[in-house]
């Protein structure tokens, strides 16, 4: 597959598997464009942890309601866009699951590792009235590295804890 | 076939759980927390989670680790996490949680350090 502007759309249902089947396709197009195993890995936990609050957060679990993922390729980036169908949401109001008061909640990291594993995040109001997530990720075929590659500045800056 | 393979022993006092595959939404996650709410009914409150041939966890996965770390604190006792693979190493570090949780790379060492 060449990197020239592609676009793949599919409806999926509120249901589990959705979010193995969207990580399983996104990453035949992550692996077909040239990103290798690491970065792969980032692209795949990036689309589950999308289409997990499309299907938690943003449908409520309700199975009459659909997910709706899209991968756009362009020379430079392969786009990924997973819509939901509920009430949409504001980034600034998700808790920052770093800070002291929530490292020991059992949610609300699904949005801290794309935006740490992917190039670009945004979420946006989208057609079908619910949130729209739009990440990206720079083709290494594109030239250069990409932001949150290997050579890239995700390194995690906490240092491991020591053993007792 | 099943995300996630769960095994118990007994290594004095810890119980140790071998887990294998993934912990994720759904099968993996869930499979984890009865494990351990199993091994809480039963009073057994020194739990040692061997991931070492876990390759993979997802934030429901995290989430699941955070709910039985509290869950095994709530009753006085104590949840540590014993050789974790680089990707569970990576992402237990990207999410602050190595300052929350005991990790160990050595059995013995993990076991003495609940004496």
């Amino acid at each position: 597959m060449t990197p020239e502007a592609k676009h793949l759309e599919v409806i999926l249902d509120t249901h589990v598997e959705s979010v193995n089947l969207a990580e399983e396709m996104c990453l035949r197009v992550a692996e077909a464009v040239g990103f290798d195993e690491d970065e792969c890995y980032r692209i795949g936990m990036s689309v589950r942890e999308g289409v997990i609050n499309a299907f938690h957060y943003g449908n409520q679990e309700r199975p009459e309601k659909k997910i709706h993922l899209a991968v756009d390729l362009t020379q430079e980036k392969m786009i990924i866009h997973v819509m939901d169908e509920g009430r949409g949401f504001r980034l600034e109001d998700v808790p920052d699951p770093l800070a002291q008061e929530n490292l020991l909640s059992t949610s609300g990291r699904g949005i801290f590792l794309m935006r740490t594993f992917m190039d670009e995040f945004h979420v946006v109001p989208g057609r079908t009235g619910g949130a729209e997530l739009i990440m990206s990720k720079k083709i290494p075929s594109a030239g250069g590295n990409s932001r949150n590659g290997n050579h890239g500045d995700s390194k995690p800056d906490a240092a491991p804890k020591q053993e007792a | 076939m099943p995300a996630l393979f769960a095994t118990c022993r007994e290594v004095g006092p810890v119980t140790i759980i071998d887990l294998s595959g993934k912990i994720s939404l759904g099968e993996g996650s869930a499979l984890l927390r009865r494990t351990i709410r199993e091994l809480l009914e039963t009073g057994q409150t020194r739990i040692l989670l061997n991931l070492g041939d876990v390759n993979y966890i997802d934030s429901s996965g995290i989430g699941e680790l955070v709910s039985g770390f509290t869950a095994v604190r709530n009753r006085n006792g104590e949840l540590k996490l014993l050789n974790l693979t680089k990707k569970v190493n990576d992402l237990l570090q990207i999410t602050k949680l190595f300052t929350v949780f005991d990790v160990y790379t050595d059995e013995g060492t993990a076991v003495r350090s609940y004496l």
